[in-house]
């Protein structure tokens, strides 16, 4: 889960770094309002996203009247996808120099990495790319964690002068805020010197793990969650992964890879995916629900049902669709393949209580599916 | 990695659960050697005919395992797979899903060069005609029948199908490995393939990979050194970038991940990539 820029700071602070003075503002006056509380400010647009200042959404402000102005214009704006609703007015420092950190989680190593660099305020990927050099990372043990001895080894080589010490204490405060708060990412860019020497967290991007947001609820309700489609809030709510696409073949599976693979098969076969639905896992119980949440998808044509059981049962999640159907009455037409634990059982009971008969494997199920949703379309079109 | 065998010992951590039940009894029906089980709040009693033990620690004194299997819920993983490792366990298959990644990756630190580690958020593996564990449909014969093709997969549920149409077409595994869905993992898709490369009774491998971090390119590596034939099926090829598709590790970012990456890494390999995973039997017939 991501969060905005405001209600990641406070977790740097908690940890022992600095953070500009700032209010989280919803309307112009409150800008002005904090305006004259904090004096001169930058006025940063809150969305989950980064790219912020090229979009027009980061402007500075000398009177509570440009605040008013700035908040004015930056509030209602669409930045990659997100209105803003709200912005972060933020007392302005002066600003030395910038660096950039973060701590994140690395499959390569299965574990933390923490990554430091002397050219603050520019895209990671570019500095690792051109400057590589300026780039210095290191993997942790998280058993036994990340120290000032090993930020100094991390930072040796890099033309820090006096700053070296300060850095590697907020290096392990930054490591110390990631593992508190289960991040999968920790990034702060830039990380300003200030005049005096000190060190400014000027900007602070966090992703809380999905995983351990259980652990972290009251965290997690400060969190931006992604934006979803109606369809795709029934599926949080029911707790089934359902994405919404935009084409007119419904796809209903179990599993994860299986029901990516049969999106695969029906785009293979010409057609195009009205969604991503899977029931597998913990999930596969919920067929019925899933049924109508793909079924209700506007301008859907057909359906394919992709049951390969394993963990999940055939027979189980057939179950639930049966069920659904007698309350649902499907309109469009339904192809079946039906494979894995409790498959004999699952063609049963399509047999007797719908009639049906799965075809021989998920390629003709997904191309008849494809060839019905085309001849539908030409009705339409007649 | 560690292909498990029918000689090798097996703890049930999470023995009494649901599921740790109905699998457990599966597993024991087809052949794998299961000596005990962990629960802590029902040590001294027997479950599945085998003793129940307070922890795996308590369970190595009393009978020697080689391998421990996790039916454990997320948030109590860390400290099942922690209590393996010091039993000194030398196999454990984590099946759980949606467990904190840093918990995983405590987990992962924490394992010893003795230690190896299948999953988490795998379906588990099977050894044709031996054992099997997780929650695979060993039984069913028109999935699995004893052959010498070796599979691969992060999917369970599309493993189980290509498996099925391996079978169809008239051919049988050797093993089934599930190396799981998330994107830190113990086994990676190259580890599975040295262990199937080297696997007796295997004669080509059949790897099923998909969008998201970079085990297929690395695994590509390993392919071109293979005098085996190696045949792969990327899912994903169909899904929009950014969005995680049902597993953690299934994400494209940026131009990392992509499916366009994975088929070229694996066609560069000699690897022939399927379109659907029903060419596999053709593609079996070519190269074998």
């Amino acid at each position: 889960m991501n969060f905005e820029e405001y209600a990641a700071k406070p977790l740097l602070k908690a940890a022992g770094i600095a953070i500009p003075d700032g209010r989280y503002v919803r309307t112009p006056e409150d800008a002005a309002e904090a305006f004259d509380a904090i004096g001169p400010s930058v006025i940063k647009a809150q969305v989950p996203t980064g790219k912020r200042g090229k979009a027009g959404g980061i402007k500075i402000a000398d009177t509570a009247d440009e605040a008013r102005d700035a908040a004015q214009a930056i509030l209602g704006m669409e930045i990659a996808g997100h209105r803003v609703e709200g912005v972060l007015v933020e007392g302005r420092s002066d600003i030395h120099r910038e660096f950039y950190a973060a701590v994140m989680n690395d499959s390569g190593s299965k574990g933390p990495l923490v990554l430091f660099s002397t050219e603050g305020g520019m895209d990671i990927e570019e500095v690792a790319a051109e400057t590589p050099d300026k780039l210095k990372q290191t993997a942790v043990d998280i058993r036994t964690g990340f120290d000032a001895d090993a930020a100094r080894a991390l930072l040796d080589g890099l033309d820090l002068g006096e700053a070296v010490d300060a850095i590697a204490d907020f290096l392990v405060n930054l490591y110390t805020a990631y593992r508190d708060n289960d991040a999968e990412l920790l990034e702060v860019n830039p990380l300003a010197q200030v005049a005096g020497g000190g060190l400014v967290a000027l900007d602070c991007k966090f992703v809380l793990d999905d995983s351990a947001i259980k652990r972290h609820e009251d965290l997690a309700a400060k969190g931006s969650p992604e934006k979803l489609t109606e369809l795709e809030q029934r599926g949080e709510d029911a707790v089934i992964k359902y994405i919404e696409l935009d084409g007119d073949v419904g796809v209903l599976a179990n599993g994860a890879g299986l029901t990516m693979t049969t999106m695969d098969v029906v785009r293979h076969h010409g057609g195009k995916p009205a969604n991503f639905c899977e029931i597998g896992g913990e999930a596969y119980t919920k067929a019925q629900t899933a049924l109508g949440m793909v079924l209700d998808k506007p301008g859907i044509k057909s359906l394919v049902v992709n049951f390969c059981g394993a963990f999940a049962r055939c027979e189980v999640m057939m179950e639930g669709l049966l069920n659904a159907w007698d309350e649902l009455q499907p309109e469009i037409p339904v192809f079946f393949s039906i494979a894995g634990t409790g498959d004999e059982e699952a063609i049963k009971m399509l047999k007797d209580r719908l009639g049906l008969v799965p075809y021989p494997d998920m390629d003709a199920a997904s191309k008849a599916a494809v060839d019905a949703a085309r001849d539908a379309a030409k009705g339409d079109g007649a | 990695m560690i292909i498990l065998r029918k000689e090798h010992r097996v703890l049930v951590q999470g023995i009494t659960g649901k599921q740790g039940t109905f699998w457990t009894e599966l597993m024991q029906a087809y052949g794998t050697n299961v000596v005990g089980g962990v629960n802590p709040k029902k040590a001294g009693t027997e479950h599945c005919g085998v003793p129940v033990f307070a922890s795996a620690v308590d369970a190595m004194k009393e009978v020697e395992f080689d391998a421990s299997i996790l039916f454990i819920p997320p948030l109590g993983v860390k400290d099942a797979a922690l209590d393996a490792i010091e039993a000194g366990a030398k196999n454990l298959c984590i099946l759980t899903e949606h467990i904190p990644v840093q918990d995983v990756m405590y987990i992962m630190a924490a394992r010893g060069a003795e230690t190896h580690i299948t999953g988490p958020n795998t379906a588990g593996s099977v050894t044709i005609g031996e054992c099997f564990q997780g929650f695979m449909p060993a039984f069913n014969e028109r999935i699995f029948k004893k052959g010498s093709v070796g599979v691969i997969s992060r999917s369970g549920s599309l493993g189980t199908l290509m498996c099925q149409n391996i079978v169809s077409a008239g051919y049988g595994q050797s093993a089934f490995v599930g190396i799981g869905g998330d994107p830190i993992i113990g086994t990676t898709t190259r580890d599975a393939l040295e262990a199937l490369d080297g696997f007796e009774g295997t004669d080509a491998v059949v790897m099923v990979g998909e969008i998201g971090g970079t085990m297929e390119e690395e695994a590509a590596e390993y392919a071109a050194t293979m005098s085996k034939p190696v045949i792969a099926f990327i899912a994903g090829g169909a899904a929009p970038k950014g969005k995680k598709m049902g597993h953690a590790g299934a994400i494209v970012m940026g131009d990392r991940g992509t499916y366009a990456s994975k088929k070229q890494a694996l066609e560069a390999a000699g690897v022939t990539v399927l379109a659907t995973p029903s060419h596999v039997g053709d593609a079996l017939k070519e190269s074998l």
